[in-house]
């Protein structure tokens, strides 16, 4: 076990370094930021103060290992055009697209998987076929254009929600939140639910493939023949025995919801990391950029490493087999 | 082919049973030939200045101009026709999610029968790529080649084929490795054929009914993708007006209620991506030998 988490650790930062010498090496060939973060009008004297004040005029390799050096001691390099700590910068925004990941996470497990239950339960009914046809759509509808048709029926038309932002956020042990307050909820709920849906749509095909298994096999036949209620069978034994591929599908989608939160932040303005990434992009911010692409990359790995470590502590056919090889 | 069971023929016939399937091959061919034929179809050239006045900038859908024209989806700020823009945009984005989905093909399915057929390192390094490769979102590969790359109609299609070519090698790698262990390859070797010839002409063509499946509904996901990545602004240029460029640029007017400039090319983007996951549904059944009825 212990052999088996160093190992998958070793590998977590070796793909990171490859991925932060890719990412820097790659970001250089967007284009000259002296033209676009130094005014035109500027002199040759003070556009060569602004470059060497940035840095620009090293070796790329020597810039290389300066980021590499600061990266170990939390410094990613400032912002052209925030002038401030990169790394900084992205943190300030991480509690937004967090919080915007995970109330679209819990959306999707509030109701998808009593979705996929029921579906899975009664295949043939009504209900049972439109949560299916629902879910096709979930997969189907491209998610930005799902949220500039939320923001047309709820805030144009109706005018029950608010287009963009965050609202007034409250601290909660020193991280600003929105889901503290009313307003806070009425900023969320449109772009949480605009992120949940194909997760949600993930959810339900999984439940539903899940219970329909369960539900032939000889241990729920013995629960019934037992003169157990459906609501304990399907409750204790079907629920506890499809639980697991879910947890271990919830946690690995995680990091997807984050990276799609790039889009819905995107279309609702909502002030996350995504949102700063896209920007950054458009004005060449490339400390940003690098340091936006680091963490998430980090981020990816932490979670595919945790995720892994759990379903060896939680399956032990799968610890078994790794004990083997 | 085989006279008993002429697959084309079988897979016709079980579309024509199909009313799900066989709607969304009626509407797949109908987008298709719109896009093919939208120069001769299409009420107006959009992208021709010429024809096109500010004054009928932003008129709701069915709305005539003083020339007595009838824009039967609205036009967008600069007066240009909704169809007509749509039809151009649905050429486009086709274009360059079948384009990407024909490249990633032929990389995917190189790479993934070479580490098949050759095993060993190449194997591990191959497939190793492709795991790590698949454990991050695609929008997120993309994303990070076009801030690296910039802007461009080539680029954007690196992009799409990066993110794509690894499902084709794991699928494609997957079959052949089962192929390659039956007696018609031994066979193929007994007679001292090259490797190559035996890769290409004897265990590809067994290998496709999973390959067809993944790229038809790997060309819908390549169209979603490059939508977004136009709507956020690091996908094709302004001179390849794509559907998802349209929604964007309809935006804007989106807070003022002129919902047609984003609704209309939204609907003509998704009713392509149904209509090609649901040809992509059937077939993945009809090609599945377990559910032969």
């Amino acid at each position: 076990m212990l052999v088996y988490v160093i190992r998958r650790s070793i590998q977590a930062i070796f793909v990171l370094l490859v991925m932060s010498l890719l990412v820097f090496v790659g970001v250089y060939a967007i284009g000259n930021p002296v033209d676009i973060l130094i005014n035109p009008q500027a002199d040759q004297l003070e556009r060569e103060r602004a470059i060497q004040a940035l840095g620009l005029d090293r070796p790329i390799w020597l810039q290389y290992a300066a980021f590499l050096s600061g990266a170990l001691h939390g410094d990613l390099g400032r912002s052209f055009v925030h002038g401030t700590s990169a790394l900084r910068l992205i943190l300030e925004r991480m509690p937004a697209t967090l919080e915007l990941a995970l109330a679209a996470m819990l959306i999707a497990v509030l109701l998808g998987i009593p979705l996929g239950l029921l579906a899975g339960l009664r295949p043939t009914s009504i209900a049972g076929r439109s949560i299916m046809a629902g879910s096709i759509l979930g997969f189907s509808l491209p998610t930005f254009w799902v949220g500039l048709m939320l923001i047309m029926v709820f805030s144009v038309m109706l005018g029950w929600l608010p287009s963009n932002g965050r609202g007034p956020t409250t601290e909660l042990l020193g991280v600003p939140v929105s889901f503290l307050s009313l307003e806070g909820w009425r900023h969320l709920v449109m772009p949480a639910t605009n992120l949940a849906l194909f997760k949600l749509a993930l959810l339900i095909r999984l439940t539903r493939a899940g219970t329909r298994e369960a539900m032939t096999q000889d241990y729920v036949r013995f629960a019934r023949a037992k003169g157990l209620s459906d609501i304990r069978v399907i409750g204790v034994h079907v629920l506890r025995n499809i639980l697991v591929p879910i947890v271990t599908v919830i946690g690995l989608e995680l990091g997807s919801v984050i990276a799609f939160a790039i889009v819905t932040e995107s279309v609702f303005a909502w002030p996350g990391m995504g949102k700063l990434l896209i920007d950054s992009i458009n004005l060449l911010d490339r400390p940003v950029i690098v340091a936006y692409l680091l963490v998430i990359v980090a981020l990816f790995i932490l979670i595919n490493l945790v995720v892994d470590v759990l379903y060896l502590a939680l399956d032990p056919r799968v610890r078994l087999a790794e004990a083997k090889g | 082919m085989n006279p008993q069971d002429p697959p084309f023929r079988r897979v016709l016939a079980d579309f024509a049973s199909d009313p799900a399937a066989m709607a969304g091959l009626v509407l797949l061919a109908a987008i298709l030939v719109a896009a093919i034929a939208a120069p001769l179809i299409s009420p107006q050239n959009p992208y021709d200045l010429s024809q096109l006045d500010v004054v009928d900038g932003r008129l709701p859908p069915g709305a005539r101009n003083a020339a007595g024209q009838t824009f039967w989806l609205g036009t967008d700020d600069q007066g240009r026709d909704m169809l007509s823009a749509i039809l151009y945009g649905l050429r486009i984005s086709l274009t360059v999610g079948v384009a990407s989905t024909v490249v990633a093909l032929a990389l995917g399915l190189a790479l993934g029968l070479t580490a098949a057929y050759v095993g060993g390192r190449t194997e591990t390094v191959i497939m190793r790529i492709a795991d790590i490769q698949l454990s991050f979102p695609a929008i997120l590969i993309a994303l990070i080649l076009l801030a690296v790359l910039g802007q461009g109609t080539a680029k954007i299609i690196v992009a799409l084929v990066t993110v794509q070519w690894a499902y084709y090698a794991r699928t494609v790698r997957g079959a052949a490795l089962v192929e390659k262990r039956k007696e018609y390859v031994e066979a193929a070797r007994g007679l001292a054929l090259s490797p190559s010839r035996i890769v290409f002409r004897h265990i590809l063509p067994n290998c496709l009914p999973p390959v067809i499946v993944v790229a038809t509904v790997q060309v819908a996901a390549a169209i979603a993708l490059e939508a977004t990545l136009s709507f956020l602004g690091l996908g094709l240029p302004i001179t390849e007006p794509s559907l998802g460029l349209l929604i964007a640029n309809g935006y804007q007017y989106l807070l003022s209620g002129k919902y047609w400039i984003s609704f209309f090319p939204g609907v003509a983007l998704v009713l392509a991506i149904v209509s090609i996951n649901l040809v992509g549904d059937f077939l993945r059944d009809a090609l599945n030998p377990h559910f032969r009825r």
